[in-house]
């Protein structure tokens, strides 16, 4: 397998311990059905998709229960056969937050069985077809920023995709769950990457992996040898936190930086993530819509920390019982990694296509609260930043709300990676700030949209108002110069009356 | 001695009236400072700085005849905005004004309503629907919660609402 070397290197960033030894002992563990599993309808960002099916009907596996409405949604399927208990709303973890979801909440029957024979699936005629497709069979990047593949693939009609970047990075501490799916089904995530370079027609694959996983390397390498795959590379990244984000990635394999309001594909890239490729396989081949995926359950206070094949839906609870169970008192439970993850308040939650990640962290694995001194204006944040940004500043101005400033020192662009919180020695809470200032910048920039909008509006109803004056008055006018008309005309009459009158009287009088 | 006074007098008589020309030919200025001023404000033409809409207010400020701080919906947002344009300090908002709110729009109570078609001759962005004799009602993604229309409603069935209840 040729390798391919990185055109740049990545702009900040900082090293972090890995935390990855504990989860990837063990292989994944597969078959776990729990009891009860609670599948929210909204599973990437956009749309959630409407509910199909009714409190008490029967399921089976791969059946789809909740239908995308429009196009930048998808379509859920039920992970395992069994019958739906509730339609209701329960809090489901999604986009860095939880929120209250629709969820189908399905009793499992433990006989798993499925809609359809398994077989390989028809690639659809067309392109708008294929990305169909992928859109009904429930595929959205399992990076951990759901977002719809469909939706993602679809991008610019214009621009043709020129690379597929296949994102093996998985950069963040604490997850393994890519590194364990590539070390034991690298064959499957190839072939994913074949059909998704088909679909687009991009001439180029390459697959990007951290160096510090050795063992998937050697596994991708072995079987891109067996299966002897065309325009396919490997790179081999150092690793650095967060070089396995899209726009980073785009950046150091490529040397192209993709703007905040730009997507890759506006460029030509579209970056999947390996487990997205996986699953891009199952469906084609066997036929299987996305319904589980790999979630690393891990951290302290785990006992067992290991990678899990979970149904969507399984609540969090069973994931770590399928893990031996808490081992002690967990302080915090994380989902997703260290660094961009998010707190659960409990771990009745249930698993969402986002879910890369579950960390339940002992108390002396959470960083402890140190106290928060003044900005010394180290520099540090912004010698980090992989974005370019000035967290210094940003913070101040993200403390006095003020969105002008936020705006001119692009807070949009930051990616909440957290680089700066690690390196702060004044223990400035920075991303936290930056993620409560975000919202505020874009209600400044709607409500500028709302204003010019309103501007628009009232500038025609003036011209409109002007115009009905203009034209009442051309009205009045009208009116005045044909009543005056008639005036003279009667004066006119009347005068020659008078004339004749008295042309009578002379006559008469002579 | 007296041909330089007469020269200086001269010169200077000459330029002033040239800048003074200039000016009149290049002018506007006063006016783009308005443009300027008017960007910033909401312009939803609610009134409540005691000017006849947004325009009028922002060339009050360019000749500055005005304060800076008489936009109810603009609130701080808007007085820093125009400290920083024009370089003077912010100050509170002048609460003695009224309290219009983008967050707010309006709602006709239907039943109420008599189809008298006061509130949607005064409505400055056409948020409001209805012909006279029907009923009318607000248009609520347009409505830009100016309050011009509560005082000609002969019914008072019109009441501001927070935008997103």
């Amino acid at each position: 397998m040729l390798k391919f070397t990185p055109k740049r290197r990545l702009t900040g960033g900082v090293r972090l311990p890995a935390n990855k030894t504990e989860s990837t002992g063990k292989s994944i563990r597969r078959g776990l059905i729990p009891p009860r599993l609670i599948v929210s309808t909204r599973q990437q960002r956009g749309p959630a998709a409407k509910p199909i099916v009714e409190i008490g009907q029967g399921v089976l596996r791969g059946e789809t229960i909740a239908r995308a409405e429009k196009s930048d949604g998808t379509d859920v399927h039920a992970p395992t056969s069994g019958k739906i208990i509730a339609i209701e709303n329960y809090e489901s973890p999604l986009l860095s937050k939880v929120a209250l979801e629709l969820c189908i909440v399905i009793e499992t029957d433990g006989a798993d069985l499925a809609i359809q024979k398994r077989g390989p699936i028809e690639f659809a005629a067309t392109r708008e077809d294929r990305i169909r497709q992928i859109a009904s069979a429930g595929i959205v990047g399992l990076g951990g920023a759901a977002y719809s593949t469909a939706e993602k693939m679809r991008g610019e009609p214009q621009i043709d995709c020129k690379l597929l970047i296949i994102n093996g990075a998985e950069c963040e501490p604490y997850i393994s769950c890519d590194d364990m799916l590539m070390r034991e089904s690298p064959e499957q995530i190839l072939d994913g990457a074949a059909i998704l370079q088909q679909l687009v027609g991009a001439p180029e694959c390459i697959i990007a992996i951290e160096r510090d996983k050795p063992q998937a390397i050697d596994a991708i390498t072995l079987a891109a040898d067996k299966l002897d795959l065309d325009g396919l590379r490997i790179a081999e990244l150092p690793s650095i936190y967060p070089s396995g984000g899209e726009r980073q990635l785009v950046e150091v394999l490529a040397g192209v930086e993709v703007p905040s309001e730009k997507y890759p594909s506006d460029f030509g890239f579209l970056c999947q993530n390996v487990g997205t490729a996986y699953a891009v396989h199952r469906f084609f081949r066997d036929g299987e819509p996305l319904s589980s995926r790999v979630v690393t359950v891990t951290g302290a206070a785990v006992a067992e920390p290991r990678n899990v094949e979970a149904m969507i839906g399984t609540p969090i609870a069973d994931l770590i019982d399928a893990c031996g169970g808490y081992s002690r008192e967990a302080a915090r439970l994380i989902h997703g990694g260290s660094m961009m993850g998010f707190e659960l308040s409990e771990d009745s939650l249930a698993v969402t296509k986002a879910t890369n990640c579950v960390v339940a962290a002992a108390p002396d694995e959470v960083k402890s609260e140190n106290r928060e001194w003044p900005c010394i204006r180290c520099g540090e944040c912004s010698m980090v930043c992989p974005a370019r940004l000035q967290p210094q500043d940003l913070v101040i101005a993200a403390r006095e709300s003020n969105a002008q400033a936020l705006t001119e020192l692009a807070l949009s662009e930051c990616i909440e990676c957290g680089c700066c919180d690690v390196v702060c020695p004044s223990h400035i809470p920075l991303t936290q700030e930056f993620r409560k200032a975000k919202p505020l910048v874009q209600s400044l920039e709607e409500l500028q949209a709302f204003s010019d909008a309103s501007d628009q509006r009232f500038r025609l109803h003036e011209e409109r108002r002007q115009d009905a004056t203009i034209a009442a008055e051309r009205q009045r006018d009208h009116i005045k110069r044909a009543l005056s008309h008639e005036e003279r005309r009667a004066e006119e009459i009347r005068a020659a009356v008078q004339r004749a009158r008295q042309r009578k009287s002379e006559t008469d009088g002579s | 001695m007296l041909t330089g006074i007469i020269i200086l007098v001269g010169l200077a008589t000459g330029l002033s009236a040239l800048l003074v020309i200039v000016a009149r030919l290049l002018g506007g200025s006063n006016s783009s400072a308005a443009d300027a001023i008017e960007n910033l404000l909401p312009r939803i033409q609610c009134a409540q700085c005691g000017y006849p809409g947004c325009r009028p207010y922002a060339e009050a400020i360019a000749s500055n005849s005005a304060d800076i701080n008489r936009c109810p919906p603009g609130g701080a947002e808007t007085i820093r905005a125009l400290a920083e344009l024009l370089g003077r300090d912010p100050m509170p908002l002048d609460d003695s004004l009224g309290q219009a709110s983008m967050q707010k729009s309006a709602l006709i109570e239907e039943s109420i309503c008599i189809g008298c078609n006061r509130c949607a001759e005064v409505c400055p962005v056409d948020a409001i629907a209805g012909v006279p004799q029907r009923m009318h009602t607000i248009i609520t993604s347009h409505c830009t919660g100016c309050e011009l229309c509560l005082p000609p409603c002969p019914v008072d069935c019109i009441s501001m609402v927070s935008r997103s209840a």
